[in-house]
C-alpha cells in the first residue's frame, strides 16, 4: 500500500490537495482537501444587498460572471425586482460566453497537458503534422512549415534547459499515448488558444467594461445602456462587433476544439471505464427564454440518479442541505446535521494539522468545503450533468451533437460516466452553446430595432420598496456546474447570505454517513502507473474543472469569529 | 531577432529610449538577476545564452482574477511572456507540474537563485488559525511568503487583496487577511499594483520600466507607480465633460445614462480612484467599467470594500452624508478636501454596517469607533477644504 498525496493540484483554480491510498497499482481510497477559506459571507453581513454581486463576484475570477448572475438573481428573487427582456438577453450573452470560453481555457490549458506530452511534440514530422491536422479540420493554421516554426519555437525553449512553467512535469509517463504528431498538434492548438481566449472575451468588455470582473450588473437589470442612435450605449456598432466576435470565436471551437477532442479522445477510450464517481446528476438549468417566473430553460434543470437514463426528476430547492461531519466547521445542534442553505450556519473551527503538515486527519476533519446534498445524496454537478439531463429531457440539438461524439468514439451512452465522458460534455456544451448566441443576439438587435430601451427594473431599485423582511434563493449553472446563493435581507441590509458552489458539490469531502463526495468517488479504481508521478489522478480531477476558491460558507451571527491577529 | 527581442525595442522606442539607453539597462538588468556582465551587448542575445529572468508566481487567498488578467495580455502576449521572455519557473494555474514536483520548482529556484528571482504575488495571507486559512503543500502561505519573497529582488503585489489585503481584509476580516507588505515586514523592492484585478498592461509596463531604466519607477505613499497611479480616474474621464457641465445619470436606462452622462449621482467613486483606467483601458482597449455604464467602485485604493460602500451611494458633496446636494461643488472638492470627506464617509458606511449586526459586542463598539472616526474626519475636511467653494 502506498500512501499518495497530491498538494498543490495545480491547473485549478485554486487550492486543493488529494491524498489517496494506492495498493496494486489502483486506487483503493482518495480524499479530497480544500485548503483555504476567506469568509466572503461573513463579510457581506449588514451590507447593502445591491453592492453584493461584486464581492461574490471576487470569490472567483476565473468564473468571472456566476457569483455576479447567482447574487442579483438571489437580490432580485428577495425584493421582487424584475429585470427586462434587454437585461435576460445580455446576461444571456455574457453567461454562455464565460461557458464557452473558460471550457476551451480548460480543455487547453488546464486539462490537454494530462493527455498530451510536449517533449515528445519536438520529435514530430512536422509535414506528418500537417496532414493529421488537415485530415480532421479545414482550419488554415495547418501547413509543414507552421509546425515547423511551432517546433523550433518550443525547442529553442527545451534546449536552453528554461523550461519555465512546463519543467518538472510527467513528461514521457508510460500512460501518455498520443504519437509525437498529435502531440506538435496539440502544442500548437495550445498556444493558439491563448490568442483566442484574449480576444473572443472582448465580448464581456463591450458588455461589462473588462474581463476579469466585468462590471455592467445591477440588481434588477444590467448597467449597460442599448439605444441604436448612441455611442455610449450598446448601438449598431455594437452589436455587429458582438456578431463578428461571436463567429470568431465559435469558429474555432467548430474547426479546432472539437476535432482535437474527438483525435485526442480517440487514444484515451480506455479512460471511459475510469473515474465514474457517484453517478447522481444535478443541474439547475440555465439560459432563459422569456421573461415569466416560469421561463423555459435553453438547457433544462432536474435530477439523473443512479445513472439512470431513463428519466429525469424535477429540481426541488427543499432537498439541498449542507453537512460538516469532516470539514472545518461546527453545527451548533451538532456536526451530524442537515441544514438547508437558509437555515444555514457556518463556524469555521481548524481542527487540522499545524502547517507545516504532511497529512490529513482524514478520519476527522481534514477540508474548507462543506459536504452538500442533494435528498441526501451526493451529486455531482457541471457539463456531463447538464448534456446528460439535456439528453434525456429530449434537448435536441444536445442529443445531436452527444450522438455523433458517440458514434465517432464507437462508445455508447454508459461510456459518459467517466472521466473521458466529463472531457466530452464540455465539448459537447461548448459547441451548443457557440452555436446559440446568435439567437440571443438577434433578439437583443430586434428589441433595440423596435426600440425597447430597458435595461432595468428602477421600481425596485430604492432599499424604500423593499419588503422590511425578505428571502430570496439565486440559481444558475456556471461553467463547472449548479450553483445556488441564499440572501435573507432585513431592513435593507443583508442578514444572511449563502453560496452553494459547484466545486463543494464535486469536490466536498464525505458526509456524515461517510459517504464519499464526488472527486472521492471518481477516483476509487483509477489505475496510478507510477505512485511518485500520479499523472492519473491529475486527470480524472481535472475532469470535473475544479474551482477551489469557491470554498466559502455561511454567516453564525452568533459566533463571529474576529480575528484581530497582527504580524509584527 | 527574437520576438522578444522585438516587443522590447518596439517598447522602447514607443517610450524614446535610445539604443545607448538601452545597452544600459541591460547591464543593470545583468546584475540584478546574475547573467554575466556581458549581457549589454544585446538583451535577447543574452537571454537566449544565459537564461531569461526568472519569475515566480504565488496565489495565496486569491480568486485567480489577477492571473486571468494576465492571460489577457495584448503587448507582449501571455504566451509570448510565459515562452519567450520571462521564466515563469512557478505558477500554480498554468504550471504542467502539480505537487511534490511543482513544489520542487519552488525550491529549487529560492535555492539556486537568491536574491535573483522576481515574484509577483496574488491573493492576500491569512495570519489566523496559525496559518491554515490558507495552505499549499502542507506549508501556510504566510510561511512560503516570508521565505520566497524574503529571497527576491524584488516583489510586485498584484491586486488589491496582495497589496492592501483587499477582499479577505474587508470588515470583519475572518481570516486576519493581509497584503505582503504586512505580512512580511521588510520585504525589499515591493511594488504594489493595486486594483481588482490589476490591470495586466501595467505589469507589462512596470516590467518593461523596470528593464529600461534600470531601476525601479517613483511609486506613491502606497508604493504603486506613478506611472500608472499618479492621477484620478475622474481626472481623465470620457464622462469628464458631462461632469462639468453638470450633466448626470439619473437612472439606470435614462436618457443621460445611454448617452453618456457623468454617472456621479449613481455612486461613482472616479473622484477619489487614482489609477490610469480611462487611459490604457481593458482587454486590448476595447472598453473600461465607466465605459460600459457603471460607475467606478474604486477598486484601486485601499480597504475599497469598506471606504467605497455602499457603492451606488454618491460621494459626499461636502461635509454631511448621503445628502443629494452640492453636486456642483464636488469638483473643487475632488481636487482638495474630498479624500477627507471621503474617509469620513467610508468610517460612516463602516458604522452602518456594523449597527446591523447588533448582537455582537465588538461589532457594537467597532461600530461606535467608526462613527466616532467618521465624525472626526468630517470636522478635519470642515476644516481643511476649500474656502468660498460655493461657486
Amino acid at each position: 500500500m502506498t500512501y499518495v498525496v497530491v498538494d498543490p493540484v495545480t491547473r485549478i483554480e485554486g487550492h486543493l490537495r488529494i491524498e489517496a491510498e494506492v495498493d496494486g497499482g489502483v486506487i483503493k481510497d482518495a480524499w479530497s482537501s480544500c485548503t483555504m477559506f476567506r469568509g466572503i459571507e461573513l463579510i457581506l453581513k449588514g451590507r447593502d444587498p445591491r453592492d453584493a454581486w461584486a464581492f461574490t463576484q471576487r470569490i472567483c475570477g476565473v468564473c468571472t460572471t456566476v457569483h455576479a448572475i447567482a447574487s442579483i438573481r438571489a437580490v432580485e428573487a428577495a425584493v421582487g425586482a424584475s429585470p427586462p427582456p434587454n437585461a435576460r438577453l445580455l446576461r444571456n450573452l455574457i453567461i454562455a460566453a464565460q461557458c464557452v470560453q473558460d471550457h476551451v481555457i480548460h480543455f487547453y490549458h488546464l486539462h490537454a497537458l494530462d493527455w498530451v506530452d510536449i517533449v515528445s511534440a519536438l520529435s514530430a514530422d512536422p509535414a506528418k503534422t500537417s496532414s493529421l491536422a488537415q485530415s480532421i479540420s479545414d482550419w488554415p493554421l495547418s501547413s509543414a512549415k507552421y509546425f515547423t516554426g511551432i517546433r523550433d519555437r518550443v525547442k529553442g525553449f527545451v534546449e536552453h534547459g528554461q523550461l519555465g512553467p512546463f519543467a518538472n512535469a510527467y513528461w514521457g509517463h508510460p500512460a501518455y499515448k498520443l504519437p509525437p504528431e498529435a502531440n506538435l498538434m496539440a502544442v500548437a492548438h495550445y498556444l493558439e488558444a491563448l490568442d483566442w481566449q484574449r480576444e473572443f472575451i472582448k465580448i464581456h468588455a463591450v458588455l461589462g467594461g473588462k474581463n476579469p470582473h466585468l462590471q455592467g450588473f445591477l440588481v434588477g437589470g444590467m448597467a449597460t445602456p442599448v439605444d441604436p442612435d448612441k455611442q455610449a450605449s450598446i448601438n449598431a456598432g455594437s452589436l455587429a462587433e458582438l456578431r463578428r466576435l461571436i463567429a470568431k470565436g465559435r469558429d474555432f471551437v467548430t474547426k479546432v476544439y472539437i476535432p482535437d477532442l474527438l483525435a485526442v479522445a480517440s487514444f484515451y477510450k480506455d479512460w471511459a471505464g475510469h473515474g465514474k464517481g457517484v453517478g447522481n446528476y444535478l443541474v439547475y438549468g440555465e439560459y432563459p427564454e422569456d421573461d415569466t417566473a416560469t421561463s423555459s430553460l435553453f438547457l433544462p434543470s432536474g435530477v439523473i440518479r443512479h445513472r439512470d437514463l431513463s428519466k429525469v426528476e424535477p429540481f426541488d430547492p427543499a432537498k439541498i442541505t449542507e453537512q460538516v461531519k469532516h470539514s472545518w466547521y461546527e453545527y451548533e445542534a451538532g456536526d451530524g446535521e442537515a441544514l438547508h442553505p437558509f437555515k444555514g450556519e457556518t463556524r469555521p473551527a481548524y481542527t487540522g494539522p499545524e502547517p507545516p503538515y504532511e497529512r490529513l486527519q482524514t478520519g476527522a476533519k481534514y477540508s474548507w468545503l462543506k459536504s452538500p446534498r442533494y435528498d441526501g445524496e451526493p451529486m455531482e454537478v457541471g457539463p456531463l450533468s447538464r448534456m446528460l439531463v439535456a439528453y434525456v429531457s429530449g434537448h435536441k440539438r444536445v442529443k445531436e451533437v452527444v450522438d455523433l461524439v458517440l458514434e465517432r468514439l464507437a462508445v455508447g451512452p454508459e461510456a459518459l460516466f467517466s472521466t473521458l465522458g466529463r472531457v466530452a460534455a464540455r465539448g459537447v456544451e461548448t459547441l451548443v452553446l457557440a452555436e446559440r448566441m446568435d439567437a440571443w443576439l438577434d433578439a437583443l438587435s430586434e428589441n433595440v430595432a423596435a426600440h425597447d430601451l430597458r435595461i432595468h427594473d428602477n421600481s425596485k431599485w430604492d432599499p424604500a420598496s423593499w419588503p422590511a423582511d425578505a428571502t430570496g434563493a439565486g440559481f444558475h449553472e456556471a461553467p463547472r456546474g449548479a450553483l445556488g446563493h441564499w440572501v435573507h435581507i432585513k431592513d435593507g441590509a443583508i442578514a444572511n447570505y449563502q453560496c452553494v458552489v459547484p466545486s463543494t458539490w464535486n469536490a466536498g469531502p464525505r458526509d456524515a454517513a461517510e459517504k464519499r463526495g464526488p472527486y472521492e468517488e471518481a477516483l476509487l479504481g483509477t489505475p496510478v502507473a507510477d505512485a511518485g508521478k500520479p499523472l492519473e489522478i491529475l486527470r480524472t480531477v481535472h475532469s470535473f474543472d475544479p474551482c477551489m476558491a469557491c470554498g466559502v460558507h455561511v454567516v453564525d451571527t452568533k459566533r463571529r469569529e474576529l480575528a484581530t491577529v497582527r504580524v509584527s | 531577432m527574437s520576438e522578444s527581442e522585438g516587443w522590447f525595442l518596439q517598447e522602447l522606442e514607443t517610450r524614446g529610449v535610445s539604443r545607448r539607453q538601452f545597452m544600459g539597462f541591460c547591464t543593470a538588468m545583468a546584475g540584478l538577476l546574475g547573467l554575466p556582465r556581458t549581457a549589454a551587448a544585446g538583451i535577447a542575445a543574452e537571454i537566449e545564452k544565459t537564461g531569461k529572468p526568472v519569475l515566480i508566481w504565488l496565489e495565496f487567498q486569491d480568486c485567480c482574477g489577477n492571473t486571468e488578467s494576465f492571460l489577457r495580455a495584448s503587448r507582449p502576449t501571455a504566451a509570448e511572456i510565459v515562452l519567450d521572455t520571462l521564466s515563469v519557473d512557478y505558477h500554480e494555474t498554468i504550471m504542467a507540474a502539480a505537487g511534490e514536483q511543482a513544489e520542487e520548482n519552488l525550491t529549487r529556484t529560492v535555492r539556486e537563485r537568491p536574491g535573483k528571482y522576481l515574484v509577483v504575488v496574488e491573493g492576500s495571507i491569512p495570519t489566523g488559525a496559525g496559518g491554515a486559512y490558507c495552505t499549499i503543500g502542507g506549508r501556510s502561505a504566510l510561511q512560503i511568503a516570508r521565505e520566497v519573497c524574503g529571497q527576491a529582488a524584488a516583489t510586485i503585489a498584484m491586486g488589491t487583496c496582495a497589496t492592501f489585503g483587499g477582499l479577505p481584509a474587508a470588515a470583519p476580516n475572518p481570516t486576519g487577511a493581509l497584503g505582503v507588505a504586512d505580512a512580511v515586514p521588510g520585504v525589499k523592492n515591493l511594488i504594489n499594483l493595486s486594483a481588482c484585478p490589476a490591470n495586466v498592461e501595467n505589469l507589462t509596463a512596470l516590467i518593461v520600466y523596470f528593464l529600461t531604466f534600470k531601476h525601479w519607477p517613483p511609486l506613491d505613499a502606497w508604493r504603486r507607480p506613478l506611472f500608472a497611479y499618479g492621477k484620478s480616474i475622474h481626472d481623465n474621464c470620457e464622462r469628464r465633460a458631462h461632469f462639468d457641465a453638470g450633466q448626470y445619470t439619473e437612472a439606470w436606462g435614462d436618457e443621460g445614462h445611454r448617452t453618456g452622462y457623468c454617472l456621479y449621482k449613481m455612486g461613482c467613486k472616479g473622484p477619489v480612484t487614482f489609477q490610469n483606467c480611462p487611459n490604457v483601458r481593458w482587454n486590448g482597449g476595447t472598453s473600461w467599467p465607466i465605459g460600459c455604464g457603471h460607475p467606478c467602485i474604486g477598486c484601486a485604493e485601499p480597504d475599497f470594500w469598506d471606504k467605497m460602500t455602499p457603492f451606488y451611494q454618491h460621494l459626499p458633496g461636502a461635509p454631511g452624508f448621503g445628502v443629494a446636494s452640492s453636486v456642483d461643488r464636488v469638483g473643487l472638492w475632488a481636487t482638495v478636501g474630498v479624500g477627507a470627506a471621503f474617509a469620513a464617509h467610508g468610517f460612516l458606511s463602516l458604522a452602518q454596517r456594523y449597527r446591523h449586526s447588533e448582537h455582537h459586542p465588538a461589532a457594537r463598539e467597532k461600530a461606535e469607533e467608526a462613527q466616532r472616526r467618521a465624525e472626526e474626519e468630517a470636522r478635519k475636511t470642515l476644516d481643511s477644504g476649500p474656502k468660498g467653494g460655493e461657486s
